[in-house]
């Protein structure tokens, strides 16, 4: 007779509260424990391993499991695994890991297995600077796996932020089953500054939509979408008999060579995202009410940015800024009203990366975008924000 | 249908163990004389005798026509990325530790792209049923070299014969820490079956190499054209040693043919499973 | 001992004809060759196995040609008659 493992006791609640001083890292490792992170797996790499390290102590207090595994590659894997079984489940990585991980992202948004994946990013390409700040991940968290699927990607500009998105990152992960990233900085990740976390209950954690009937009778279609273009999530052990695939798959899950099928498919993965834009946006407006110069930054950036806004009105001129917290979907329609609205002269997108944000906002409008560029290891000064405008 | 009914047979639609099958996708894809197919037979027997609700077993698998296997069993069924099953599989059994998981995966997805997930995945004592379906070659891809490959096979990247050295997959399982070794083939369906029952048992890593039939990619370059010609071969040079003493005389030549191919349960210990001490 | 009076198990043979896809596995280890091929074809063009004239009490209930078939397309029952007058 096979042996059964008994179940693990339920988490004993440890979470922590009140205003704290803590760095980027940590703060997102207590905004995924805040939202019931359940699995860890992860791979260590500068500058995230905070992340892992911190959670390799708090993930088992409050009853979760943290592994180290042998790479990133199997770090994303392990996962989706543990997405399949019911946890809520996470990695942190930073740019060469995160170049690992593409395949398997693609799997996680193919099979519709929610899972937050951390991203600190690094400056690059390759190795790069290990130790110093980036932003160039951007289009690679939308688009580095083959194929077309949907993504959310958050940018925190603070530690405080670190903790709030990583626990909405939870929520958003569950609700459209995609995979969705905190894209972090190193600036932002070893920064520390007061973080506020809410008393355990004030958070509301959003429960997986689970199947609408009982296992074993009819059939359970584990892509069979709802209005909402998301389907209910049976997991493994709950009797629903599922199979899950890569390949192109039925409503039953079942692989099917049709092209056909597959455009449907396709196109729900991508809706979901972007039929959801207006619920899933998130942006910061900083004086824009009356500005004619429009700053976009994001994550450590819109720090300097903000900076920036602030100098410039000190001498009269009328800037502003416009900070995506969710870079994807991108604030696209925020963009073009800005754009259309009769007052906006001109964008300036400072960014540690050499135009990849700036690509974005220059395929949104016409006018000038003046892009402060870093390739990376150092950000754009306020000052810098401020010569390259007036030149 | 156009099938006559034959006096001397009963002719039917069910297989008793239809239920544990995915039945509405059958017949498989796999190529007639494939020995694949024999294996989810016997995992899914292993299921029923296994004792243990079908609801708490979970199959895993990776990318290649061995891969393919999860997508025919009706448990709870995963077809993970190429090389990445015994990570997500990873992911199922350390969350869910009361279920019972098994990975099916090929020689090379096991071993070539996913070689450091296994090796790592024996080390930590996962628990985990591991089958590898060894067909010494990557039958998906029509038949490429892969790390089992015998020297001298003939393949589509090695026309003039294979000159890498091949993995003694049962060697290597137990250098690196695995608590049960075993390796039948899809001949020895009863040893077989007792092994995988004996891997759903047992707390850790545990491993099962099958070897089987590729008539279609490895078989018409080298001499066993047909799924019973390879099961000829091992019919006429399989010796079962349990516990052999030696795990070197493991290895394969499969293109000699005098040489012996040892089959049988080596390895069973008690390391302590992953995650025991919690 | 007399043999002739032995209770021998005894197997009725079934096929589920359009899942098989002639690899010969269960004709060539039938340890009683009870298994030849049909005349005719399944719709995929395979001959199927069926029960030799003359084998029809000759099967033992071995369950191998059940075991081995990739296909999952025979499998044999117990049947309930005397093999010892057979
Ligand atoms: C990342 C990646 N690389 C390559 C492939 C192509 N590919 C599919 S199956 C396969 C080999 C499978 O060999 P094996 O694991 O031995 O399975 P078999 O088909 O022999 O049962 C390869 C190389 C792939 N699907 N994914
Ligand atoms: S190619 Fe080889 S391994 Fe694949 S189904 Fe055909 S016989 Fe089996
Ligand atoms: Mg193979």
């Amino acid at each position: 007779m096979v042996k059964l493992h008994a179940a693990r006791p339920p988490p004993t609640p440890r979470l922590l509260s009140g205003a704290r001083f803590m760095q980027g890292d940590h703060a997102c490792a207590e905004g995924a424990l805040a939202a019931g992170l359940d699995f860890f797996a992860g791979y260590p790499i500068t500058p995230s391993t905070e992340v892992a390290e911190r959670l390799s102590d708090r993930l088992p207090a409050v009853g979760g499991r943290f592994v180290q595994m042998e790479d990133e590659l199997g770090s994303i894997a392990a996962i989706i695994g543990a997405s399949a079984a019911g946890a809520r489940s996470l990695t942190a990585t930073s740019g060469p890991g995160f170049s690992l991980m593409m395949e398997n992202i693609g799997l996680a948004a193919m099979m519709e297995l929610p899972i937050v994946v951390v991203n600190v990013q690094r400056a690059s390409p390759s190795t790069g600077l290990p130790t110093m700040v980036g932003q160039s991940d951007i289009l690679q968290a939308r688009w580095g796996s083959h194929g077309d699927y949907g993504v959310i990607a958050y940018c925190p500009d603070s530690p405080q932020e670190c903790f709030d998105l990583t626990f909405e990152a939870f929520n958003a992960a569950d609700r459209y089953r995609v995979p969705v990233f905190v894209l972090m900085d190193e600036v932002v990740g070893h920064m520390a500054e007061r973080v506020v976390i809410p008393e355990p209950g004030i958070l509301s954690i959003r429960v997986r939509k689970g199947p609408r009937q009982p296992p074993g009778k009819e059939p359970f279609l584990s892509y069979a979408p709802d209005d909402d273009l998301v389907p209910p999530i049976a997991h493994a052990g709950e009797g629903y008999k599922v199979h899950m695939t890569g390949l192109t798959h039925d409503e039953r899950g079942y692989p099917i060579t049709d092209a056909g099928v597959h455009h449907k498919l396709v196109t729900r993965l991508v809706d979901k995202v972007r039929k959801h834009a207006d619920q899933i946006l998130m942006t910061e407006e900083f004086m824009l009410d009356d500005a004619d110069t429009v700053l976009l930054a994001i994550g450590c950036t819109s720090r300097s940015a903000r900076h920036a806004v602030r100098m410039a009105r000190a001498q009269g001129r009328h800037w502003g800024l416009l900070r995506p917290k969710t870079v994807w979907p991108f604030p696209s329609d925020r963009v073009r009203e800005l754009a259309a609205s009769g007052r906006v002269r001109q964008f300036v997108v400072p960014e540690i990366s050499l135009g990849q944000l700036r690509r974005e906002v220059e395929r949104l409008t016409r006018m000038p975008v003046i892009n402060i560029t870093h390739a990376g290891g150092a950000m754009p000064t306020p000052e810098q924000i401020l010569e390259a405008v007036e030149s | 249908m156009s099938i006559p009914v034959e006096a001397n047979i009963s002719l039917v639609d069910k297989h008793p163990a239809d239920d544990l099958l995915r039945a509405d996708r059958f017949p498989h894809i796999l190529c007639p004389g494939c020995g694949i197919g024999t294996v989810i037979h016997t995992y899914v027997r292993a299921i029923m005798e296994s004792g243990v609700d079908p609801d708490r077993h979970v199959c895993v698998s990776g990318i290649g026509c061995s891969g393919r296997a999860a997508g025919y069993v009706n448990v709870d069924s995963y077809h993970a990325t190429h090389g990445r099953a015994l990570p997500f599989a990873l992911g199922i059994a350390l969350h869910k530790p009361d279920l019972v998981v098994t990975v099916i995966s090929g020689d090379g997805d096991l071993t070539a792209i996913g070689g450091n997930h296994f090796i790592h995945a024996a080390r930590r004592n996962i628990n985990l049923n591991v089958i590898c379906i060894n067909n010494f070659n990557y039958g998906m891809t029509g038949g490429q070299t892969g790390p089992t490959s015998p020297k001298g096979a003939r393949s589509p990247t090695a026309p003039d014969g294979n000159q890498d050295h091949p993995f003694i997959l049962p060697h290597l399982a137990h250098a690196i820490g695995a608590s049960f070794v075993s390796r039948w083939t899809v001949l020895h369906v009863r040893q077989f079956q007792e092994a995988v029952l004996r891997m759903m048992e047992k707390d850790g890593f545990c491993f099962t190499e099958v070897l089987a039939p590729c008539p279609t990619s490895f078989g018409r370059p080298n001499n066993f054209a047909q799924g019973l010609h390879e099961m000829e071969m091992y019919r006429d040079r399989c010796h079962i040693e349990n516990g052999v003493s030696r795990m070197s005389d493991l290895q394969i030549d499969i293109m000699d043919p005098d040489w012996p191919i040892i089959v049988g349960n080596f390895v069973d210990v008690e390391r302590g499973s992953y995650g025991e001490h919690a | 001992m007399d043999l002739s009076r032995a209770q021998v198990p005894h197997g009725l043979v079934h096929v589920i004809a359009e899942r098989c896809k002639q690899c010969d596995f269960c004709i060539s280890y039938c340890p009683v060759d009870v298994l030849e091929y049909s005349e005719d074809t399944n719709s995929k063009g395979h001959h199927f196995p069926v029960v030799a004239a003359g084998k029809e009490q000759a099967c033992v209930f071995c369950r191998f040609c059940d075991l081995i078939c990739p296909e999952l397309a025979i499998f044999t029952s117990e049947s309930q008659a005397d093999a010892s007058d057979g």
